[in-house]
Formats: structure tokens, C-alpha cells, sequence
């Protein structure tokens, strides 16, 4: 496998679907980050076939939780000291804000006048991984 | 204070509260003429309504309340760029109670954000409609004694209807309800309906394209216009829009206490000869619309039953 370099400290977002990983990039502003980010894209898994990767150096400032509204089989690895210290899944949250849009052309999201209200997602179906726009109540549709 | 944005939001009890309130208004509407004495109605309309809005305007009315507000966003701030959020807050210092219609889905949960006053969802886009699905409820309530144990034959739009969605939602919650759905193929119900609601609640349904085959099983039989707006082509409206005409030839077929329902404005799939036959209630439907909501604006004001 390609070997980008070991982390002494950051997370590791592994088992992103292949493709997914420039989508996670931009949901999560990682181009707003001063620390080194590295995309491994194509690589192999042994569960997956192909994997993307994404490497996040230093202490974590993003809401990772919003990758499991994404990517149901994301794996995150925090990395202290050059160890991996704790392996999770990110933890689906009952509420998106701001994040993710409704793409409904009838939500009152899309309204010229309401330019400032923020996009909200409630979680209605948890074993499903469904959200709806609290507005229209349309699924969100963006996963990857 | 409670807002009123989805036929849900009101529990069984709570919605049979009203039901009973709005039959009391019903059978004995003259104590009730000035229980809102004072009190004033925002009716703001962003889209044009006729029988909406007069209906809540009328009830506001009826209760010796009055009335305030617009009919279409072009005479109102909106066309000025005002956001929901600035209009209601706004309109909370001129108003006790408001009534929204907008054309755009989730606009009267945004003005509930921001509101200083209840607020009455009147139609947002093809989204919700509660008071609608009341009146339906009351109609049924009134003529049929119960809203239990009932088989609702629901025919024309169903993918678009918000009527049907909404009707469906509210009476899977009553017991031993079943759905007959009576539409072409192209509109059909949402696959979500079938699964989240009808599966979800284990109510029977059957799905058919032929209104003779079920007539004589139904208790009700709920009609709905195929709407033009609701169509990106105007070729699929033109084919569609007479599938499902009721007349008298077919309603022979039909139980003679069955009900016929409509949330009107008809255009053709009733045909007129049926409006004097005993069994279509879609303009006491109407009527029925007006005092469901002088229970609603009552309760909503927390106005207590006159003595």
C-alpha cells in the first residue's frame, strides 16, 4: 500500500467508501484546516476492495460525527503518540444543522427571502440512517 | 402556546377534544358568537386561497373576533424581499392568532420559530394541511358517529394529493381503519406512505385502478381533483385529469350510507348530476371546515367554553 507517513498525532477516517473522500473534504471544510491533510484515494482493503482515506494531523476541531450521516461503515482512528488509542464509528446525531442541504425545490430552504436559515436535518430513522429536512421533510439524499 | 403545523401535532385525545368542541359550535353556534370578542385573526396568504381563507376569516368571525392580513404575497413586504421570520415577528405585535398559507413547504414551522402567537398552518406547497384533514375528520365524525371501523376509499391524485397523504396519516391512528387507493398507475401513493405509515400501523390497504370494482366495499369515499400545478408536463395533466370521474351510473354500485368527500375545488371527476344525491357531503364538508376551526382558534387561544 502507498505509505503516506505514520501520524504522531490526528485521526485517520478509514473505510470511506472509494470515491467519498473529496466529498468529505468539502462537508467537512477541511480546506479551512491549518494542519496537513492527506486523501488516499483507490487504496486496497481487504473488506472493501478499494478504500479512501483521509489523514488529519494534530488536535481535532471538526464535528466527526457528521461522517456517520454520510457513511454508515467509516472507521475513525485517534492517534496519540504515534498509537492508535481509540478506534470508533462515528455516532449518528439526532440533529445536522447547517451542514447538508435540502435539495427539495418546494422546501422554503430554497425561498429567495429566507437566505438566512440554516439547513436542518432530524434524524427520523436511525437503523435506516434516514434524515429529513425538518422544513419539507424530504430525505436527505447525499450519501456517498 | 402550541402552534398547529401537522395534522400530528394534535394527539388522538387532544384532536378528539376538538372534534367534540367543533360539534358543540355546530349544534349550538349562537353561544359562541362572541367568546372572541377583541381578539383579532392574521390571515396571511402568500399564495391565493378562496376557501381557506374565507373559511378561517369566517370563523375568526363567527366567534366575534376580526380579521387582519393579506392575500397574496405580491400585496404584502414579501414583495419587498421581507423574510418570514421579520413578517411574523412583526405581525405577533398587530395579531392574537395567525393563519398561514404559503406556497413554499415548511413556512409556517419557520414562522413558528419566530413567532409571538400561535400559529395555524393553512397549506404550505403540497406539504401539510391540517386543518383540511379535520374537516375531513369532522365530517366523518359527524355523519358516521365514529371514526373507528371505517373502509376509505381514496381515488384520483394520490401521488400529489396532500389531502390523501394527510387523511391517511391521521386516520391510521384510529382502530380497524382500511384504505382503498383508486388511481392510475403514474399516481400512485408514495412508496414512503406505504411503508412508513400504512406497514408501519399494519393497516390494510388495496391498491387498484378500477373505482366500480370497490365501490360497493367502501364507507367513505374520499375524491380528489388531479391538480394542475402539481404537473412539470402538461400532456401527463391532459391524459390523467378525467381517469376518474364519479357519476350516478357508478354510484349505484355504492353502499347507500356511504359518504362521498371532497376538499373542493371540483373540476370534473364528480360530476354534477351527483350533487343532489344525499350521499355527497363535500359542500357540508365545507361547511363542516368552518367550525373545525372555530374549535381550533378557540382552543389555540385558550378560550374557555362560554356558560
Amino acid at each position: 500500500m502507498l505509505n503516506i507517513g505514520g501520524l504522531h498525532e490526528g485521526v485517520v477516517i478509514d473505510h470511506i467508501k472509494a470515491g467519498g473522500a473529496m466529498q468529505i473534504y468539502n462537508y467537512l471544510n477541511l480546506e479551512k484546516l491549518e494542519q496537513s491533510v492527506a486523501i488516499i484515494k483507490n487504496a486496497k482493503s481487504s473488506k472493501m476492495g478499494k478504500k479512501d482515506i483521509i489523514k488529519i494531523e494534530g488536535p481535532i476541531t471538526v464535528d466527526l460525527d457528521l461522517l456517520a450521516v454520510l457513511d454508515g461503515d467509516i472507521t475513525l482512528n485517534f492517534i496519540e503518540n504515534d498509537v492508535i488509542v481509540r478506534k470508533t464509528h462515528p455516532k449518528l446525531p439526532k440533529v445536522v444543522t447547517g451542514i447538508i442541504e435540502c435539495k427539495n425545490p418546494r422546501c422554503v430552504t430554497s425561498s429567495d427571502t429566507e437566505r438566512g436559515l440554516l439547513h436542518t436535518f432530524k434524524l427520523t430513522d436511525p437503523a435506516n440512517r434516514i434524515y429529513r429536512c425538518i422544513y419539507c421533510e424530504q430525505k436527505f439524499k447525499g450519501h456517498l | 402556546m402550541r402552534h398547529l403545523i401537522t395534522p400530528l401535532d394534535l394527539t388522538v385525545d387532544e384532536l378528539n377534544n376538538i372534534l367534540d368542541l367543533a360539534g358543540r359550535i355546530y349544534r349550538n353556534q349562537s353561544i359562541y358568537s362572541k367568546v372572541c370578542d377583541g381578539r383579532k385573526l392574521a390571515s396571511l396568504f402568500y399564495e391565493p386561497s378562496t376557501r381557506t381563507r374565507l373559511s378561517f376569516e369566517s370563523a375568526m368571525m363567527n366567534l366575534g373576533g376580526s380579521v387582519l392580513g393579506f392575500s397574496s404575497a405580491d400585496s404584502s413586504s414579501v414583495s419587498k424581499g421581507e423574510s418570514i421570520a421579520d413578517t411574523i415577528r412583526v405581525i405577533s405585535y398587530y395579531a392574537d392568532i395567525c393563519a398561514m398559507r404559503h406556497p413554499k413547504e415548511g413556512a409556517p414551522l419557520v414562522a413558528s420559530m419566530y413567532s409571538g402567537i400561535p400559529i395555524i398552518n393553512a397549506g404550505d406547497g403540497g406539504h401539510n394541511h391540517p386543518t383540511q384533514t379535520y374537516t375531513d375528520l369532522l365530517t366523518i365524525k359527524e355523519l358516521k358517529g365514529n371514526l373507528s371501523g371505517l373502509t376509505i376509499g381514496v381515488c384520483g391524485d394520490l401521488k400529489f394529493g396532500r389531502t390523501v397523504h394527510s387523511l391517511i396519516n391521521a386516520m391510521v391512528r384510529y382502530p380497524d381503519t382500511k384504505f382503498v387507493m383508486i388511481s392510475p398507475d403514474e399516481l400512485k401513493i408514495p412508496d414512503y406512505l406505504r411503508k412508513d405509515v400504512l406497514d408501519a400501523n399494519q393497516t390494510p390497504y388495496y391498491e387498484t385502478s378500477n373505482l366500480e370494482e370497490v365501490l360497493p366495499t367502501l364507507d367513505i369515499l374520499y375524491m380528489t381533483r388531479v391538480q394542475r400545478e402539481r404537473f412539470f408536463n402538461e400532456e401527463d395533466y391532459i391524459r390523467l385529469k378525467d381517469s376518474f370521474i364519479l357519476d350516478n351510473k357508478k354510484l349505484e354500485l355504492a353502499k347507500d350510507d356511504m359518504l362521498i368527500l371532497h376538499p373542493l375545488p371540483r373540476v370534473n371527476e364528480i360530476a354534477t348530476e351527483v350533487d343532489k344525491d344525499p350521499r355527497a357531503v363535500y359542500f357540508k364538508q365545507a361547511q363542516y371546515g368552518v367550525y373545525i376551526r372555530m374549535a381550533l382558534i378557540m382552543s389555540m387561544l385558550d378560550i374557555p367554553e362560554p356558560n
